[in-house]
């Protein structure tokens, strides 16, 4: 199973794709998103997001900007002021 | 009856005017494609936003402490209007739309007795407002000098007008803009932006138990002035397609009016032609007849 994960920004949607993990820089610290985790809302600091496409597999790292992260039964969506890489 | 050099004149100048329209007409149809597409794709996260908003908002009571973009300052007498208008002309009603739309409402607070403040964004809508309120207006924000509006100015103006209600300047803020409906159809509204209205029973009622990191409080609080940003942002972007979406419509109109008046002129112009040479002619024959 997968995890849908969506990093959006003011301009546009920058990611809707399912994964399997994200690690996300929350505001009292990093923490990793897979399927199925329980419902949660968390401010983030500037930073890292890496993304994992599958288990095992190299990460791929955005830098996101002033956000917020929020986690329910659909998914895992990232609203970040702005993206660079 | 005008002379034919007159007549000549009016068509050539009749007809660099098309040339223009037509010019300006096409340009805002490309530039409105753009425009569209950009009002379209940041809809996303205004939409997500809302819903995390409201969802907070109605686990939150209300209290002293809590947020003051959120509660209100307790008085509602200093009411700011946000008013954004676009930079260009030749856009038919697009700019005195917002403007009517926004002197209404000044026109019902002040007879409500509240004070009315302007914030101007743009430079079209600025003449008109300084002819009503002239002491009226705090700030303009000028924008002549971007090509495009972006985030960026969305940000400095909520930074701007959260400063100025932190220190108490007004009570209630709204905003003014055209939304995007069609190339054919800009409506002008208004809206209230702080304190931020949160719209009752929209909350959708989770079962499950959410987590919260920092806790409510907090991440509202950080959420608040990111909302007034995105709705500045979003009301932007809408007025930058509807502009475009109004001056297509008027510079078609207008290049369709200059076609006609051509014609017009045209066969004006080739009746006075024909009258001189039927009276030339006359001259002719009589005088030849009288030898």
């Amino acid at each position: 199973m997968a995890l849908h994960f969506e990093l959006v920004t003011p301009e546009k949607l920058v990611r809707s794709e399912a994964v399997h993990m994200v690690v996300v820089p929350g505001a009292e610290g990093e923490f990793g998103v897979l399927e199925g985790h329980a419902p949660l809302m968390s401010t983030v600091r500037d930073g890292l997001v890496s993304i994992y496409k599958s288990e095992g597999a190299q990460p791929e790292t955005i830098a996101i900007e002033g956000g917020f992260a929020e986690v329910n039964e659909k998914g895992l969506t990232i609203l970040a002021e702005r993206v660079s890489g | 009856m005008a002379s034919l050099k007159e007549l000549k004149g009016r068509i050539a100048s009749v007809k660099s005017t098309q040339k223009i329209t037509k010019a300006k007409q096409m340009v805002a149809s490309a530039k409105l494609r753009k425009a569209q597409a950009a009002a379209e794709a940041a809809r996303p996260y205004s939409e997500r936003l809302e819903r995390v908003m409201a969802s907070l908002a109605s686990k939150i009571s209300i209290s002293d402490s809590s947020p003051k973009l959120l509660a209100g300052t307790g008085k509602d007498q200093v009411h700011l209007l946000i008013v954004t208008s676009s930079d260009r002309g030749l856009c038919g009603a697009f700019n005195s739309n917002i403007v009517k739309a926004a002197k209404l409402k000044a026109r019902e607070l002040e007879a409500a007795g509240k004070t009315v403040l302007f914030y101007l964004v743009g430079r079209k809508g600025r003449g008109m407002i300084i002819r009503d309120y002239p002491k009226q207006i705090v700030r303009y924000f000028d924008t002549t000098a971007l090509k495009n509006q972006g985030f960026a100015e969305a940000q400095a103006i909520s930074a701007e007008l959260i400063a100025m209600y932190e220190k108490g300047e007004f009570d209630v803020a709204h905003l003014f803009y055209s939304k995007f409906r069609s190339a054919l159809l800009q409506e002008p509204i208004g809206r209230q932006i702080i304190p931020v209205a949160i719209p009752a029973g929209s909350a959708v009622a989770s079962e499950a138990a959410v987590e919260y990191e920092p806790d409510e409080e907090e991440i509202l609080a950080e959420l608040l002035p990111r909302n007034v940003t995105t709705q500045i942002f979003g009301a932007l972007l809408e007025n930058a397609a509807s502009e475009q979406g109004a001056s297509m419509t008027a510079m078609d109109n207008a290049t369709r009016n200059a076609g006609d008046l051509i014609n017009r002129l045209t066969i004006e112009y080739n009746r006075s032609r024909q009258a001189a040479i039927t009276t030339e002619l006359v001259e002719i024959i009589s005088g030849a007849e009288a030898l």
